[in-house]
C-alpha cells in the first residue's frame, strides 16, 4: 500500500509564518498613507497574534484573516510571485530539500497541508516541485477579500481529518506514513500517521514529542 | 578442574577465599559492593605498562621509519591534496585526558605538512554511522588552534548520507561494495590517526569502515558475520576483520593511504579513582576512605547528576606504542603491544559469568548507556573480550549487574527508541529484523535529518548494535540482570531479572548446578581472557 510524506509548512519547511506574508501584504498596498497604516496595525498587532495562537488556533484564525478585508483578489495574486521570491525562498530551510528529496526516494507522496493562503503558496509549491498540497482560501465577494476563509479551515484537527480523508481517497497507509510540523497546534496531524516527528518545534510540541519518543528534527 | 582452576595462573587472575574482601562492581552510574561466593574466580585488567616518555619524539620516530612505505616528509609535494582522517569520540574510552593523542599527532603532521608547501589539507572524521562530534567535542580532541584554523570548513565530520560527498570505490571479489567519502577518495595523499583500544580497532577498518556509507556498511556488519567471528576481538578468527581486511585491499589498490597507529595502555583512572582498577585485597585505608567518599558522595545524588560526574572525569591514558606506513604491517605491530597489554591468560571456561556495566560504552558518551547498549555490552563485548574460546561454557549463564532503567536520549540515540519499543516486541531474531525492518530504519527520513544535521546515531545503528550480541545471545544459555530496577527492560531484552547479585548467583546455580564454577570480569576492564 502507498505512503505519504504530510508536512505542514509554515515553520516546517519555511521559516516564515502568517504574520510574514501579512507584513508583505501591507506593505505593498495602494498609495503611501495605506502602505503605512496597514503595515503599523500590522506590526501593533503582533503582540496579540502571538497571544490568540497560544489560546487557540480558530480563534487566531479568525482574528488574523480579518486582516485581508478589503484586499483585491488580483492584487493579492499579482503580488504572489514577488512574495515568494522576496520572502518565501530565501526562508526555506537548509535541509528541507533534503527531507523532501529523501522522502521522494522512498515512493512516498509529498503532500503539503498547511494553513497559509492557497495563493502565496503556489510558487512555493512549485518551487519545492510538491503537487499535492491544500491550504486555506479567503473568501471573495466580487473579487474583494471578506476577511473571513472558505471552510474547512484548515488548522488543528481539520488538517488531521484532511488527512484521513486524502490517505482513504489515494490508498495511503497512514501507518506507513509520515507527518512533519513544528507547532503544538497540529498534534493531530501527528498523531494520525505512524511516523510522526517534530520539526524545529516550539517548547511544547518538543516537550510532547520527547515524551512520545518522536524524532526531533532541526532543518535549520 | 577446581584444583587446577584455583592455582595462582597470573597476577590478574585471583581467586574469592574465607578472607577476601568483598569486590566492586559497577552498576551503570554507581559502583557497589558485593560478597562473591568463595571459590569464585576473578579477572583484573593487567597493570598497565609504562607509557612512552616523550610521546611527541615517538610519533616523529614513526612517521620518518614507516613500515613499507616512504616516510611521509618523502611522500609530501607543494600543491598536494592531503586528508587527514582521525578516530572519532567512541575512542578511547571514556575520553582521554587533554591534550589527545589525536592533537598530539595532527600538529606534528600539519606542521610538516606546511613545511613541505601543503596547503590543501582537510581534516575529517571517521564517524562512519556514529553520531556526529559536536562542536565542543571536535574542539577538545583537536586542540583550540587547530580547532580555530581547520572548522568548520577544514575539520568537519564525514557524512554518509551526503550523496555528492560519496564516491563509489568498487566492490570486492566477494560482492561486498565500498562506497567512501569522495574528498578522501580524491586526494594524493590520506594520512589517518587511529587510536586502538581494543584488538578490533584499526587496520583496515578505519578507512573501509570508518568513511563509508550504509550500504557499504551492511555487507559486514550483519548478523552471519558476527556468528562466524569466533570472537570479533580476535582478528585471526574473526570474519568481520577478513570482510573488513578485503575491503581494505581495495582501498589500497585506489588511494595512498598513510596510516598511523597508536597503542595505549590501559591505565582508566588515576588519582581519585585508581582504586577501581585494584584488587580490593590490596586495597589501603586510602583506597578504602577514596571509595567510602565516592559512594556517599554518589549516592545522595540523582542519577543524572552522577552520570555528570562520571562524564567529566577523563580517562589518564599514556601512548605505549606509535607505528606508522602501509596498514597492514603498522597495524601488526600495534596489534601486538595490544596483546601485551590486554591479554590475560586464563585456563578453564567457567559455568556462571558475572559482570558489571559500568557507565561506559564507544555508543554513549556524555549519554545515557539505554537498554540496547546495555545489551551490547554485556552480550556483545564483554562476552567477546576473549581468544580462542569464549570464557563462558556453552549454555552457561552470565549475570550482568545494571538497573536496565527505560532511559534513551532523544538527541543521540532516536531511532534506538523505536527499535526497542516497537521492534524488540514483535521479535529478537536478528535475521528476521535485519530482513524485515533494518531498511525502513536506515532510510527513515528523520533519521536520517537527525544524522545529518543534529548529533544522532544513523537509523540503522541500534541493529548493528543488536547483531553485536548475536554470539552471545546464540551461546549464553541465561542472562540475568542483577539489580534491574524494573522487570520490563530485561524481558524485553530476553533476559531473567533479579533483585541483586546474591538472588542472581542463586538463580544461576539452580540452572547450572551447585558446584557451577563462578568467573567475574572485574569491571571496569579492557582485556582479553587468552583462553588455554
Amino acid at each position: 500500500m502507498a505512503a505519504a510524506a504530510f508536512y505542514d509548512l509554515e515553520g516546517t519547511l519555511v521559516s516564515t509564518n502568517l504574520v510574514h506574508t501579512l507584513g508583505f501584504y501591507s506593505k505593498n498596498q495602494q498609495g503611501l498613507l495605506r502602505t503605512v497604516t496597514k503595515s503599523a496595525s500590522t506590526l501593533l498587532s503582533i503582540p496579540l497574534f502571538a497571544a490568540t495562537d497560544t489560546y487557540s488556533r480558530k480563534v487566531f484564525n479568525d482574528l488574523f484573516f480579518k486582516r485581508y478585508k478589503g484586499e483585491s483578489e488580483d492584487r493579492l495574486r499579482f503580488f504572489a510571485d514577488q512574495l515568494f521570491e522576496e520572502v518565501l525562498k530565501p526562508a526555506i530551510f537548509p535541509g528541507a530539500f533534503e527531507l523532501i528529496e529523501k522522502s521522494r526516494r522512498l515512493g512516498l507522496r509529498q503532500v503539503v497541508v498547511t494553513g497559509a493562503l492557497d495563493i502565496s503558496v503556489n510558487p512555493l509549491m512549485k518551487h519545492l516541485g510538491i503537487t499535492d498540497y491544500v491550504a486555506n482560501h479567503l473568501e471573495f465577494v466580487n473579487g474583494i477579500a471578506t476577511g473571513r476563509l472558505l471552510p474547512p479551515v484548515l488548522a488543528a484537527a481539520t488538517k488531521a481529518s484532511w488527512i484521513r480523508t486524502f490517505a482513504e481517497r489515494e490508498g495511503i497507509s497512514l501507518s506507513d506514513s509520515y507527518a512533519y510540523t513544528d507547532s503544538m497546534s497540529d498534534l493531530p496531524m501527528l498523531s494520525v500517521v505512524g511516523h510522526p516527528a517534530a520539526v524545529n518545534p516550539d517548547m511544547r510540541l518538543k516537550q510532547t514529542a520527547l515524551h512520545h519518543d518522536w524524532p526531533v528534527l532541526n532543518l535549520k | 578442574m577446581s584444583l587446577q582452576l584455583r592455582r595462582k595462573t597470573h597476577e590478574s587472575v585471583i581467586y574469592i577465599d574465607r578472607d577476601s574482601a568483598p569486590r566492586i562492581i559497577p552498576s551503570g552510574e554507581d559502583f557497589i559492593l558485593e560478597d562473591l561466593p568463595i571459590g569464585t574466580r576473578v579477572i583484573y585488567p593487567n597493570p598497565p605498562i609504562k607509557g612512552l616518555p616523550n610521546r611527541e619524539a615517538a610519533i616523529r620516530y614513526a612517521l620518518n621509519h614507516p613500515h613499507d612505505c616512504d616516510p611521509l616528509f618523502a611522500q609530501l609535494e607543494p600543491g598536494m591534496r592531503v586528508t587527514i582522517a582521525v578516530d572519532d569520540i567512541s575512542l578511547p574510552l571514556p575520553p582521554m585526558a587533554t591534550p589527545d593523542i589525536r592533537q598530539s599527532v595532527l600538529e606534528i603532521v600539519l606542521d610538516m605538512l606546511a613545511g613541505h608547501g601543503v596547503d590543501d589539507v582537510h581534516i575529517i572524521i571517521a564517524n562512519s554511522l556514529h553520531r556526529k562530534m559536536t562542536e565542543w567535542e571536535m574542539k577538545r580532541m583537536v586542540g583550540s588552534s587547530i580547532f580555530d584554523e581547520y572548522f568548520p570548513d577544514r575539520y568537519y565530520n564525514h557524512d554518509a548520507e551526503w550523496e555528492d560527498g560519496l564516491v563509489v570505490l568498487g566492490e570486492t571479489r566477494h560482492k561486498e561494495p565500498l562506497r567512501i567519502n569522495r574528498r578522501c577518495a580524491e586526494s594524493d595523499l590520506v594520512i589517518y590517526v587511529n587510536i586502538n583500544l581494543v584488538p578490533m580497532d584499526g587496520g583496515h577498518k578505519s578507512v573501509a569502515v570508518g568513511l563509508c556509507d550504509y550500504e557499504s556498511l551492511r555487507a559486514h556488519h550483519e548478523p552471519q558475520t558476527i556468528r562466524d567471528s569466533d570472537s570479533y576481538m580476535d582478528p585471526a578468527r574473526s570474519q568481520l576483520n577478513h570482510k573488513v581486511e578485503r575491503l581494505g585491499k581495495l582501498v589500497d589498490e585506489h588511494m595512498n593511504v598513510f596510516h598511523i597507529e597508536t597503542a595505549l595502555n590501559n591505565r582508566m583512572y588515576k588519582g581519585e579513582m585508581d582504586f577501581l582498577l585494584k584488587n580490593e585485597d590490596d586495597f589501603s585505608a586510602f583506597d578504602r576512605m577514596k571509595y567510602e567518599a565516592m559512594r556517599l558522595t554518589m549516592g545522595r545524588l540523582p542519577r543524572a547528576a552522577r552520570r555528570k560526574i562520571l562524564h567529566s572525569v577523563p580517562a589518564q591514558y599514556e601512548m605505549i606504542a606509535c607505528h606508522a606506513g602501509r596498514t597492514e604491517p603498522t597495524h601488526k605491530k600495534i596489534l601486538e603491544k595490544n596483546f601485551d597489554q590486554y591479554a590475560v591468560p586464563i585456563k578453564g571456561q567457567c559455568d556462571i559469568l558475572i559482570t558489571g556495566i559500568p557507565d561506559i560504552s564507544p555508543y554513549n558518551v556524555y549519554s545515557v548507556l539505554n537498554p540496547l547498549l546495555v545489551q551490547v555490552m554485556a552480550l556483545g563485548y564483554h562476552f567477546n573480550f576473549y581468544r580462542n574460546k569464549p570464557l563462558l561454557k556453552k549454555g552457561g549463564v552470565m549475570i550482568l549487574h545494571h538497573p536496565c532503567f527505560d532511559e534513551f536520549d532523544h538527541n543521540f540515540h532516536p531511532s534506538y527508541i523505536e527499535f526497542f519499543n516497537r521492534l524488540l516486541p514483535e521479535t529478537r531474531d536478528a535475521d528476521v529484523l535485519r530482513d524485515k525492518y533494518e531498511r525502513e530504519f536506515a532510510n527513515n527520513p528523520s533519521y536520517v535529518e537527525m544524522y545529518r544535521r543534529g548529533n544522532a546515531y544513523h537509523g540503522a545503528h541500534p541493529f548493528f548494535m543488536w547483531y553485536w550480541g548475536e554470539n552471545g545471545r546464540r551461546h549464553v544459555g541465561k542472562v540475568i540482570a542483577a539489580g534491574a530496577e524494573n522487570a520490563h527492560v530485561p524481558a524485553m531484552l530476553g533476559w531473567d531479572r533479579a533483585d541483586n547479585l546474591t538472588e542472581a548467583i542463586a538463580m544461576a546455580r539452580s540452572h547450572m548446578g551447585r558446584s557451577a564454577e563462578i568467573t567475574m570480569l572485574h569491571q571496569p576492564i579492557i582485556g582479553i581472557c587468552d583462553m588455554e
